[in-house]
């Protein structure tokens, strides 16, 4: 069992078999997602309460969704690096920092987006807003605090306590937030209960939800390539890849 | 189909331009990060091979010089 | 740097308690602070400087500062909080002292939680005796006065405490005052909810105990896990030097 813990750490295993699946992950998940798009965009019903606005649900929500979760794989990669010191596990969460800041600002961009027709203004306090805009914050931190270090393995190491803290921190800010909304401002604009949706509009939402996944898949794959070769580039077999590939 | 037209899909109702904008900069953003992630890894790759055909190049300059020569000779330290 | 697999070398050092290690940190962080008055002093000028822009700048009116007074009270607190925040580690890490701290056979997490403590006696508990005085100039009344002093008391060693995971993070680093306050803040969230929720709260007129006790929980968390989370950034940033 080790061994294949042991395995799953070496970044030459990882190269290769990551080379092997992102083509797959890469048109997997851009047709999925064109997919989705399309077809909640032209094909899907409208919906009764909001028109035809409801339609950036088939990008805002994957967003969210990939978002938060990214944030929550970063943090079992924070407990790998601290307990194992795996590298592969510190190169995930240097390399996937940035994807989740990008798609928590499109998050709450096509939130913002969203709420101008439907709420009738771009920004509300909303918990959801609030505690999206509070993840796109710790995002921040931990891209700037990983900038801020140059030596790679305490880096990697500070990160890690720092994610750690703020996924402790994300019930907590959530739970907060929440309680704030309903104290200070009486809920005059909420998302409208959402009906129980028909098939043709949850179908295109799963398959654009999937389509992100796989496209997130891809991304962190290529990116934590980069971070090997760039931190590996004085191993054989780095040499060898790299030069078998000019010939 | 959910329209009638194709300029009432461009439309939407008068939400157009809210949907359309959301979905260009979603994709917008999307490919700009994929791109530049594999940019970035070409780059990468880039700078690695000539690191590497640099150093081969020193190598091959080192050994072809005569065993023994009166001529001054560039010891590198690393 | 890890303390616990070196030998202990002195005689004595491994009879001392951890209790008395706490006392010993906490009393000799007294006696520095209290000879650079200085330092002391800022986050409390600090402090009362943020709230007066406030009626400068947004209003003088009574209504509106004791609509908004304690949020004010609460931000400049968690402010110069974060402004004093620097110097928790920082000069013991310029003189090399930081690395003795660690090198003890005494856990780490308790001496960082007695620094900690030392931290709170000196900033934050100044600024609780500081509110009354800064209450009543934003016109907020006795009541709402008396609740928010309670949950700056509640509150403050809770900033301190995270506060010090930042600080433990940051230092040694270029620009690690700006950074600090990047990291520190979103973890800070919460508790200004919850102080200023809780003086609206009495302001209205409701019960505050459940508020009270909840900002108490949150307190017994940050003492459990914070200086835990400090000791180990502490190992990093030394080990990166």
């Amino acid at each position: 069992m080790w061994q294949i813990f042991h395995k799953l750490g070496s970044p030459k295993w990882f190269f290769g078999i990551s080379t092997r699946f992102m083509p797959w992950l890469l048109v997997g998940g851009v047709l999925l997602l064109l997919a989705g798009a399309i077809w909640g965009l032209a094909f899907a019903p409208k919906d009764y309460l909001q028109g035809n606005s409801y339609r950036i649900i088939f990008i805002h929500v994957p967003a969210a969704f990939l978002a938060q979760s990214i944030y929550i794989m970063m943090a079992s990669a924070a407990i790998v690096t601290l307990v194992w010191r795996m590298k592969l596990a510190d190169m995930f969460v240097k390399a996937v920092a940035p994807v989740g800041l990008v798609l928590t600002f499109l998050a709450l961009f096509t939130g913002a987006v969203w709420g101008k027709p439907t709420w009738g203004t771009w920004w509300i306090w909303d918990a959801r807003l609030t505690s999206m805009l509070i993840l796109l914050f710790l995002y921040g931190g931990v891209i700037a605090l990983d900038r801020a270090i140059t030596d790679d393995k305490s880096a990697a190491r500070a990160v890690a306590v720092l994610v750690l803290v703020g996924v402790v921190n994300i019930p907590i800010i959530k739970y907060s937030v929440e309680w704030w909304n309903t104290l200070h401002q009486p809920a005059t604009f909420k998302l409208t209960e959402k009906p129980s949706m028909p098939a043709e509009m949850w179908v295109p939402l799963l398959l654009s939800v999937l389509g992100l996944y796989l496209v997130f898949g891809w991304l962190a794959c290529i990116r934590m390539q980069t971070e090997i070769l760039s931190r590996e580039q004085r191993t054989r077999w780095v040499k060898e890849l790299v030069m078998k590939g000019k010939s | 189909m959910a329209f009638d037209s194709f300029s009432a899909f461009i439309a939407m109702d008068g939400h157009g331009p809210y949907v359309w904008a959301c979905y260009a900069v979603f994709f917008v953003l999307l490919a700009v990060m994929m791109i530049g992630s594999a940019m970035a890894k070409k780059s990468v790759v880039e700078s690695c091979r000539r690191g590497y055909e640099f150093q081969a190049e020193k190598s091959k300059v080192a050994t072809s010089k005569p065993s023994a020569s009166f001529a001054r000779v560039n010891v590198s330290q690393d | 740097m890890n303390a616990e697999a070196y030998p202990t070398a002195g005689l004595a050092s491994s009879s001392v308690s951890a209790l008395a290690a706490m006392k010993g940190v906490f009393a000799r962080d007294m006696k520095v602070a209290f000879r650079q008055k200085q330092d002391l002093l800022n986050p409390l000028l600090f402090f009362i400087m943020v709230v007066t822009l406030f009626p400068l700048g947004v209003s003088p009116e009574v209504s509106f500062l004791s609509e908004a007074g304690a949020g004010i009270l609460w931000v400049a607190a968690l402010l110069s909080v974060l402004l004093s925040l620097d110097h928790l580690f920082r000069h013991d890490f310029d003189d090399g002292t930081l690395e003795q701290l660690v090198l003890q056979p005494q856990p780490l997490f308790l001496l960082i939680l007695a620094k900690t403590l030392a931290h709170w006696m000196l900033t934050g508990l100044p600024l609780v005796l500081l509110t009354p005085i800064l209450g009543v100039m934003v016109h907020l009344d006795g009541n709402s006065i008396a609740v928010l002093c309670l949950t700056l008391l509640i509150g403050t060693p809770i900033l301190s405490l995270i506060g010090a995971i930042g600080a433990a993070l940051t230092l040694g680093l270029r620009s690690a005052g700006v950074l600090l306050s990047l990291l520190i803040i979103p973890l800070y969230i919460p508790v200004l909810i919850f102080g200023t929720g809780t003086v609206a709260a009495a302001t209205e007129g409701a019960p505050v105990g459940a508020y009270l006790a909840l900002m108490g929980a949150f307190l017994m968390l940050a003492l459990t896990l914070a200086p835990f989370a400090a000791a180990a950034a502490l190992r990093i940033s030394l080990s990166n030097g």
